[in-house]
């Protein structure tokens, strides 16, 4: 009787290793990457961020110098600031747009999917080539100044002023992502159920109405997610920055992902850098937990 | 039960407009919804008593030219700086500067070929697709054999090890940059094509996509398998992986436009114009002809032609990919 049972147990556990032997293999591949390419990394970039390293040498340790001389450093400041700008000028921007043609799309219209795939070239398309040509958009000969010209404007120089360098690289973002939320919100839309509409309808509730009270509301998990993502990768923008104004001028484009880069690949300041990469994780990790204590205000869930 | 979902699905990528053939049940059906609710909203419209009846009628036809109006101007707006590229690649820098808004009647091609005489653009175009096609293929086997361990295994230590993949979601990848860059050095792997791919080979997003869908997909349908004898890697080629299509579809579409977009680490890992990638070719290019504008469009045309043609050949494909992603967060 023990023997049976002990048997059984021994087959069991026989089973559980060879299940677990088999896990391994399929994970193998996956975690030898996730190990040296990420977690590794991640370890590596502490480390060297509390060291002073020219990529040549031996790295020095600082201790904590690299990140009381971030704190200190003017420019970081500066690159922050322009950030916050370019994500509080994107972001809205963005979001409002995108939930317009979503809900313009999410009519019964006819052309609805040549619509859908025209709006969305610009988010396939990549971010060097496009810059390049929204350079060229921006350029003092470029199509803006030629119709500021032709309706007899001054010319602008929208990349080389500190005025408008900022919003011309904001322009060219939003116009490249607007398709990316408009799709993602046109689910959400798709998602929320006719006959509110139909039920707010007999009730005699105007179009406005019905917007505010049911489309705003129970589309806010949607709209939540866009945000907490555009935050996200705005605060990571680079390409357009590298193309369109390399940071300039007088660093007015500079953001802090394009300092990160000039710092650690050109100025060879590896384990500042290294510090610097953190403080951008900390204001992105810090932005969306503030998201996440926000929402229970403003988005409502099933 | 599954037909459900499917309908369910059907009837969103209807809606969306994603009609072709072998969607056509759900599109019938979805057809069907939106004229129910259209004659529910005229009803709700035109049916309402008194003198203000044509007034109403009015407001919704202008409504309705508004409607077409706003969106054929934002579709214009997403175009018209591929015109202008388009147009501006076959016509000469002193033509474009004159009149900016003419049209390249007699188009000068030979803008094209210069390209190739800048930079080696030929060689940037086959080492983008060998990359791709690499990071795409890897992502997708490594991926879906971990997801598949995460989802359909038991092993000890399973959660915890699933939970720091989701952990390290959350740091930018700035951050793990410049140890990946000094480990390239010190394997002497800088400048190689091992460097512009063995990096990317694996995704803890990629991971956790799959896993999530395939957490859906009922047990019941491995068991006859396991009957018979079949190995979990017989269970996952043959069973799973098939049934994981559409999750795949979506990781696919992700990891082709990130691998062939890319651009930092391109940028930092390789400096020999040999292993220049479209992107990195295209600041090259940028560099040394800084205002020959017809060239510089001639090269943004030859870059984005090949993506922009998968993308309207698999637009379906592309468009719900990226909205699953939306609604599963």
């Amino acid at each position: 009787m023990s023997g049976v049972r002990g048997r059984a147990a021994w087959t069991r556990g026989a089973r559980r290793r060879r299940e677990a032997l088999w896990a391994l293999l399929f994970l193998a591949p996956s975690l030898a990457g996730f190990l040296v390419f990420t977690l590794g990394p991640v370890g590596a970039s502490l480390g060297l961020s509390a060291t002073r390293w020219d990529l040549i040498g031996r790295p020095e340790f600082v201790g904590l110098d690299n990140y009381r001389a971030a704190l200190a450093d003017p420019i970081l400041g500066r690159v922050m600031r322009n950030t916050v700008t370019y994500s509080a000028g994107t972001v809205p921007l963005l979001v409002i747009v995108s939930l317009a043609l979503a809900m313009a799309l999410n009519q019964p219209i006819r052309g609805r999917t040549l619509f859908r795939v025209i709006l969305f070239m610009p988010v396939v398309s990549s971010t060097v080539a496009v810059a390049m040509v929204w350079r060229w958009i921006y350029a003092p000969f470029g199509a803006l100044n030629a119709l500021l010209v032709s309706v007899g404007l001054p010319v602008v120089g929208w990349l080389t002023t500190t005025t408008w360098a900022m919003p011309a690289v904001i322009l060219m973002s939003v116009w490249q992502s607007v398709g990316y939320s408009m799709v993602i919100f046109l689910a959400g839309l798709q998602g929320i159920p006719q006959h509110l509409y139909d039920a707010a309808a007999v009730d005699g509730a105007s179009p406005w109405q019905r917007f505010w009270r049911i489309t705003l509301p129970l589309l806010s998990p949607t709209t939540f997610f866009i945000v907490v993502m555009a935050i996200i990768s705005t605060f990571q923008v680079f390409g357009q920055v590298y193309m369109l104004t390399g940071g300039g001028p007088a660093f007015a484009t500079s953001t802090i992902v394009y300092y990160i880069y000039e710092r650690a690949f050109l100025a060879l300041h590896m384990g500042y850098a290294s510090a610097l990469a953190w403080l951008l994780f900390a204001a992105i990790f810090g932005l969306t937990v503030i998201q996440l204590r926000l929402q229970r205000r403003w988005v409502a869930y099933e | 039960m599954n037909d459900n979902r499917r309908r369910e699905a059907d009837y969103r990528a209807a809606r969306m407009g994603l009609n072709t053939p072998n969607r056509r049940r759900g599109v019938r059906w979805a057809w069907h919804r939106r004229r129910v609710a259209g004659a529910e909203g005229a009803v709700a419209v035109s049916h309402s008593p008194g003198p203000g009846r044509g007034t109403q009628d009015s407001w919704a036809i202008a409504a309705r030219v508004a409607l077409y109006a706003g969106l054929s101007a934002a579709a214009f707006a997403a175009v018209l700086p591929f015109l202008w590229m388009l147009n501006t690649s076959l016509r000469t820098l002193n033509d474009v500067i004159r009149a900016p808004f003419g049209l390249p009647l007699s188009p000068r091609w030979e803008n094209y070929p210069a390209v190739f005489a800048t930079i080696p653009f030929g060689r940037a175009y086959v080492n983008t697709i060998f990359v791709t096609l690499v990071r795409t293929l890897g992502v997708l086997l490594t991926s879906s054999m971990a997801a598949y361990a995460f989802s359909r295994l038991r092993f000890p230590g399973r959660d915890a090890v699933f939970a720091l993949y989701l952990a390290t979601m959350m740091i930018p990848s700035q951050v793990t940059m410049i140890p990946t860059f000094a480990l390239m050095r010190l394997l002497g792997w800088r400048d190689t094509y091992q460097a512009l791919t063995v990096p990317h080979l694996f995704s803890a997003f990629g991971v956790f996509l799959l896993r999530q869908f395939m957490l859906t997909l009922p047990v019941s349908l491995e068991e006859a398998a396991v009957i018979d004898g079949a190995t979990p890697w017989g269970i996952y080629w043959n069973i799973i992986l098939p049934l994981t299509r559409p999750a795949l579809a979506t990781l696919t579409v992700f990891t082709f436009l990130g691998a062939w977009n890319d651009f930092m680490w391109p940028l930092i890992i390789t400096d020999s114009p040999e292993l220049a990638v479209l992107s990195v070719a295209l600041s090259y290019m940028q560099q040394l002809s800084h205002t020959d504008w017809p060239l510089l469009m001639a090269g943004a045309v030859m870059a984005l032609g090949p993506v922009l043609a998968v993308y309207i050949a698999a637009q379906r494909t592309f468009v719900e990919g990226i909205a699953l992603t939306g609604i599963k967060g």
